[in-house]
């Protein structure tokens, strides 16, 4: 229980060992765990952005898949709207077909009865000439009579 | 009991007593063979043990600091980085609680003050007879453990704390605002030599307080420990393992309020009153 130089030899020793703590000790934990806080904050920070990124990503997928099907919609729309215009212009082309077809029998099928009603009114003329010829045998002059026979035959 | 042949007030002042080398009027230079020709040396001798214990502690802890502190990473930090790591953070979280000011000094001071103390402390833990068993079958007489029951082991820390107030008072407040706040207040200047009194009374207490403290907690913990190795060997484990936890506790303590102190009193040589 001497106070003897002891004090100043644990004030020196005191001093040396502050002096190297304060240089080689200190410096480099605290530098270490501020990184650590930093790089901590990041991550945190990242992580953050991700889940963000993560959330509107999810909503442009959801937007897009929205898009998507409506767009289908609208396509199939559209193709069962040119599906029943395309009917229906196969009906419309066929009923003018069919009435063209129609028309052109009906004529040709006029002209055929014209014609043969041309033919019989021709050989019908020359019937009733020949009948007429043979009832009255000679009597008749051909061309005297040949207007009357003529609207006769018109007349039929 | 170390032996049978020595009392019991021979064992426990045996226990008490450091190995003291210094100039004896008597013998010169040489090792003090008991307590008295200790005191005889005066002011001229040096305790061996507690120079040696102390220094062999501060470099232990020294090496295990700046061993992490060269491997010091940010990314995932090995057990001992961690451990040093809760240290530092626990003494930061301290200083920048107290301490508002810019100061390198102040957080490494202060724990170098904190683990050291703590370190010279746990000596205390070492049951009291086994070192200076060894010690003297290897013929060292006298052998104190615990630095920190020497009184010049506190006080020289207490003084450099003391030191420090001083010098960052001064350097703060200038010359004459140091002296000024020792002059000038609590009473004004009609009562400059009243405030001067009570200021440099304040002033003086710290270093004491701070060197008495720890040297009474730690010497009084330490006699104790003494007491309880009087007692027969199979009856000394009912007091000595109550003592001893509850001296964990103690330890921890000291060497806290002594940090704490040193950074108070740091903060009152920053700041104006």
């Amino acid at each position: 229980m001497n106070i003897n130089l002891t004090i100043i030899g644990q004030a020196i020793a005191f001093f040396i060992f502050v002096v190297f703590c304060m240089k080689f000790v200190w410096p480099p934990i605290t530098a270490a765990l501020a990184e650590r806080k930093k790089k901590i904050a990041e991550g945190l920070d990242a992580a953050d952005r991700a889940e963000r990124d993560l959330q509107l990503a999810q909503e442009k997928a959801t937007e897009n898949m929205r898009k998507g099907k409506e767009e289908a919609a609208a396509i199939i729309e559209q193709a069962n709207k040119r599906a029943n215009q395309i009917i229906e212009e196969a009906k419309e082309k066929a009923v003018e077909e069919a009435g063209r077809v129609k028309a052109a029998a009906t004529a040709e099928l006029e002209q055929e009865v014209n014609q043969a009603r041309e033919a019989l009114r021709g050989q019908v003329a020359a019937l009733a000439l020949a009948g007429a010829e043979k009832i009255l045998e000679a009597s008749i002059d051909e061309t005297a009579h040949a207007q009357l026979v003529e609207k006769l035959a018109a007349e039929l | 009991m170390a032996s049978g042949t020595v009392t019991s007030s021979e064992y426990i002042s045996h226990h008490l007593t450091n190995l003291t080398f210094g100039n004896h009027p008597d013998h010169g230079w040489s090792l003090a063979h008991s307590a008295q020709e200790a005191a005889e040396m005066g002011f001229w001798a040096i305790n061996v043990d507690t120079m040696g214990w102390s220094i062999a502690l501060g470099v232990l802890f020294t090496w295990l600091f700046r061993k992490v502190a060269k491997t010091a990473t940010s990314g995932v930090p090995g057990s001992t980085q961690n451990f040093v790591e809760t240290i530092i953070e626990f003494v930061d979280e301290n200083v920048k609680g107290i301490f508002h000011h810019k100061n390198d000094l102040i957080a490494p001071l202060s724990l170098t003050i904190f683990v050291w103390i703590f370190l010279m402390n746990t000596m205390d833990l070492i049951p009291v007879d086994w070192i200076p068993f060894i010690a003297g079958e290897m013929g060292v007489h006298f052998m104190k453990v615990v630095p920190t029951t020497d009184v010049n082991a506190t006080a020289g820390m207490a003084l450099s704390v003391f030191a420090l107030i001083l010098f960052y008072s001064i350097k703060q407040k200038g010359l004459g605002g140091f002296l000024a706040e020792l002059s000038f207040q609590p009473l004004g200047k009609w009562m400059l030599p009243f405030n001067l009194f009570l200021e440099l009374v304040g002033l003086l207490a710290k270093p004491i307080s701070l060197a008495l403290r720890l040297f009474g907690n730690m010497y009084a913990g330490e006699m104790i420990f003494i007491l309880i190795a009087l007692l027969p060997f199979w009856a000394q484990w009912v007091l000595s393992v109550p003592w001893a936890i509850f001296h964990i506790l103690v330890i921890t303590l000291q060497a806290f309020i002594f940090m704490v102190l040193t950074i108070v009193y740091m903060a009152m040589a920053y700041d104006h009153h």
